[in-house]
C-alpha cells in the first residue's frame, strides 16, 4: 500500500491486509448482513447452540441445587471462605476485558486491525460480565437480598461500608456492564438500521427498526455520533484498567500473605487482557471460518491478537517473578513462607508449576510469526493460556486463604462436584449468548468496516 | 393546524453512487446559498459534515456535565453516608477519609458520562424517530448500504420546486427524487 513505505529488508514480509482487497461497500454491506438476514439457519448452528445450551442447563440444576441446600454444597468452608466462585469472578472478568479494549483503547491508538473484531470482542465482554456477576451474587448465600450491597435506603438505617474494596467493586463491576452495554449498543445503532433496510420479513423489519431509533444516516447525526463515540471510548479506557485494578484490591488491600502487594493492580490488569485476548481468539478462529469471514478477520488480525498475548503474557510472568523477588526481598517471613508454600513445596505446589507452564512457558512460542498465522495452533494456544489463567487466580485465591499467620487456622481446599457443574454451566451459558448473538445480530460492525473500505481505498489510490 | 404554512413537499433528494462525487455536489449546494441542506451517507464522511457546516457538537460539553455530576454524586453520596448520616469509626479512621471514597467516586463520573454521552448524542440528533419523511423515498434505504443522498429542505427560502430541482440535476447525481410528508 502505498501509505506504508516499508523499507524492504530481506526476509521481511509486510502483515497480511486488514481487509482483502476486491470488495466495496456494497459486498461488506451484504456479506455481513447476510449472516442475520439468512432464512436457513445454518447447521452448525443448530448443532452449537444445541450443545451450549445442554451445558447451560447443567448450570441452571447447579444453581438450582445450590439455592435449595446453600453455600455448604461448595468446598467452601474457614479458612478458605472464597473458592471456585471468587476464582471464576475474576477469570470471567479478566476476559471481559479485552473486549473493551480492543473496542476503546485500540480505536484511540487508531488501530485499523480492530475493526472487524470489535464488535464481536464487545458481545464477549457483556456476557463475560454476565457470568462473572452470577458468582459473587450466588456466594452471598442468599442471591435474593443481592441488592443489599447498594446504597439503598432501607428500615434498617444502614448503609454500605464505603471503605471496603468489596463495595468498590460491587460499584467498579456494574459500571464496567452498564457502560459496555452502552457502548456496545451506540456502536450497533448504524448496523440496526441496515438491518431495517435490508430486512425482508415485517417482524424484523419492525423488530430491527426499532431498535435502530429511526437512524437515518444523516451528516449532522454521524458528527454528534462519532463525537459520543470517541469520548465513549475515552471514558472506558480508564474504566477498563480501573475494574481489575479495584478487582485486585479486593485481595491487595487486605493483610494476607501473598494478597497484600501493590504489584497486584498491574499485574491483574495484564492478566486480564491475556485472558481476555485468548478467549477472543478462542471465538474468533472457529467463528471466521464457520461463518466465512476470513476476507474480514484475516491473518493480519489473528497475528496482531497473538502479539498482544505475547506482551501481555510476558507482563505476566514479569508479575510472578516480582511476587516471587518480593516474597525475598521484603524478608517478611510470612511471606516468604507462602512463596514456598505456594510454589515449591505445598499441596497446590503443583497448580503452580502448571501455572507456569501454562502461562509462560508454552506461549514463549508465540515469537514465531508462523504459528501466529496459523489458525489451528493459534487456537490451541489461546486454549492453553485460558486454562493457565483460570489456574492463576486458584493459586492466588486459596493458597493464601489455606495458610495465613496462625498454623492452627491452616487448612486445605478442594473443589466439590457442584462447583465444577456451576463454573463449566457458566461456560454454557456463555457459549448460548454468544450463539444467539452470532445469529441474531452482525457480529462485525458494517458501519465501520465501510470506514476502513473507505480509509484503505484512498490509501492505494 | 396551520396547513397553508407547510411547504407541499419536504424537500429533493439527490442520489450519488460515492462520497466523492457527494461532497463535491454539497460544496456547490453551499455556495449556491441553500442553508437547510443535509447529507446522508452509510458511514461517516468527515469532508461532507465539514461542507454542510455540520461540525459543531455540544455532545462533548453535555458529557462533560454529565462526568461532573456523577463525580459530585459519588464523592457527596460517599460523604453524607460515611460522615453524616451513618458514621462508624473503623481503626479510629476519620469518617471523611476521601481516599479511600477514589474508586467509587471514579466509577460514578465514568457511569454518568457514559448515560450523558449516549442520552446526549440521541437528544441532540432527535433520535429515537421512528418516521421520518425521507424514509417515504424508495431508494433511500440504500442510505444504510452503500449510497449518499443529498437534501435540499423546502424550508429553505432559496428553495424552489422546479428552479432546486434543476440545479440538483446538474450535480451529476444517480438520480433525484421529491419527498413526500
Amino acid at each position: 500500500m502505498a501509505t506504508h513505505s516499508h523499507k524492504i529488508v530481506p526476509g521481511y514480509t509486510p502483515p497480511p491486509d486488514v481487509l482483502k482487497p476486491g470488495h466495496s461497500l456494497s459486498s461488506i454491506t451484504d456479506r455481513i448482513s447476510a449472516m442475520v438476514l439468512r432464512t436457513a439457519t445454518p447447521q452448525w448452528w443448530l448443532v452449537g447452540v444445541s450443545l451450549a445450551s445442554l451445558v447451560l442447563l447443567l448450570f441452571l440444576m447447579s444453581a438450582s441445587y445450590l439455592l435449595w441446600f446453600g453455600v455448604g454444597v461448595w468446598g467452601v468452608n474457614n479458612p478458605v471462605g472464597w473458592g471456585f466462585a471468587i476464582v471464576n469472578l475474576v477469570w470471567w472478568i479478566g476476559i471481559g476485558h479485552a473486549g473493551t479494549l480492543i473496542s476503546a483503547i485500540l480505536l484511540l491508538f487508531r488501530q485499523k486491525w480492530r475493526t472487524s473484531i470489535n464488535r464481536f470482542a464487545e458481545a464477549m465482554t457483556l456476557f463475560a460480565v454476565a457470568c462473572a456477576g452470577l458468582f459473587p451474587i450466588l456466594h452471598t448465600g442468599r442471591p435474593w437480598l443481592a441488592y443489599w450491597l447498594l446504597p439503598i435506603p432501607n428500615t434498617m438505617w444502614t448503609w454500605p461500608q464505603f471503605r471496603s474494596p468489596l463495595v468498590w467493586d460491587v460499584f467498579a463491576i456494574s459500571t464496567y456492564a452498564t457502560v459496555s452495554l452502552l457502548f456496545w449498543y451506540v456502536g450497533l445503532i448504524p448496523d440496526l438500521g441496515t438491518l431495517r433496510d435490508r430486512a425482508k420479513r415485517t417482524f424484523f423489519k419492525v423488530a430491527y427498526g426499532f431498535l435502530a431509533l429511526g437512524w437515518r444516516g444523516s451528516s449532522r447525526h454521524w458528527h454528534n455520533y462519532e463525537k459520543a463515540y470517541l469520548i465513549l471510548a475515552g471514558l472506558a479506557t480508564p474504566l477498563v484498567l480501573s475494574v481489575h485494578t479495584v478487582v485486585s484490591f479486593d485481595f491487595a488491600v487486605s493483610l494476607i500473605p501473598g494478597w497484600h502487594t501493590t504489584i497486584f493492580p498491574p499485574y491483574f490488569v495484564a492478566g486480564a487482557i491475556y485472558s481476555g485476548f485468548a478467549m477472543v481468539i478462542t471465538l474468533v478462529v472457529p467463528t471466521r471460518k464457520l461463518c466465512r469471514m476470513q476476507d474480514f478477520i484475516t491473518l493480519r488480525h489473528l497475528d496482531s491478537m497473538g502479539k498482544v498475548m505475547l506482551a501481555t503474557g510476558l507482563i505476566v510472568a514479569y508479575g510472578y517473578a516480582t511476587e516471587a523477588f518480593m516474597a525475598w526481598y521484603s524478608a517478611a517471613e510470612y511471606e516468604m513462607d507462602m512463596m514456598y508454600f505456594r510454589a515449591v513445596d505445598g499441596p497446590y505446589s503443583h497448580v503452580y508449576m502448571m501455572l507456569i507452564i501454562f502461562n509462560v512457558l508454552i506461549p514463549q512460542l508465540l515469537w514465531f510469526p508462523k504459528l501466529r498465522t496459523n489458525p489451528a495452533m493459534l487456537w490451541v494456544l489461546s486454549i492453553v493460556v485460558n486454562i493457565g489463567m483460570w489456574l492463576e487466580r486458584y493459586v492466588i485465591v486459596v493458597t493464601s486463604l489455606a495458610r495465613d499467620f496462625m498454623p492452627s487456622a491452616w487448612d486445605s481446599y478442594g473443589g466439590t462436584f457442584w462447583d465444577y457443574t456451576l463454573y463449566i454451566g457458566t461456560i454454557g451459558l456463555f457459549l448460548t449468548m454468544v450463539f444467539l448473538f452470532i445469529r441474531v445480530l452482525p457480529f462485525i460492525s458494517i458501519s465501520e468496516m465501510r470506514m476502513l473500505w473507505r480509509e484503505e481505498s484512498e490509501a492505494s489510490k | 393546524m396551520k396547513q397553508e404554512e407547510k411547504p407541499e413537499i419536504y424537500g429533493l433528494v439527490a442520489e450519488f453512487p460515492d462520497a466523492e462525487t457527494i461532497v463535491e455536489a454539497a460544496e456547490k449546494v453551499k455556495a449556491a446559498g441553500y442553508d437547510k441542506v443535509e447529507g446522508y451517507t452509510p458511514m461517516p464522511v468527515e469532508e461532507l459534515i465539514h461542507a454542510l457546516g455540520h461540525h459543531k457538537s455540544p455532545v462533548p460539553k453535555i458529557i462533560f456535565g454529565g462526568a461532573l455530576l456523577g463525580c459530585l454524586t459519588g464523592l457527596g453520596l460517599q460523604y453524607w453516608v460515611s460522615a453524616i448520616d451513618y458514621p462508624l469509626n473503623v481503626g479510629g479512621r476519620p469518617l471523611a477519609s476521601w481516599v479511600s471514597f477514589i474508586p467509587v467516586t471514579f466509577e460514578m463520573t465514568i457511569l454518568f458520562g457514559a448515560f450523558a454521552a449516549v442520552g446526549g448524542m440521541l437528544l441532540v440528533n432527535g433520535l429515537p424517530m421512528p418516521y421520518h419523511p425521507l424514509f417515504n423515498v424508495k431508494r433511500f434505504s440504500y442510505v444504510t448500504r452503500d449510497k449518499f443522498f443529498l437534501c435540499i429542505e423546502a424550508t429553505d427560502p432559496r428553495f424552489d420546486r422546479q428552479e432546486t430541482r434543476r440545479f440538483l440535476e446538474s450535480l451529476n447525481p444517480t438520480g433525484v427524487s421529491e419527498v413526500e410528508h
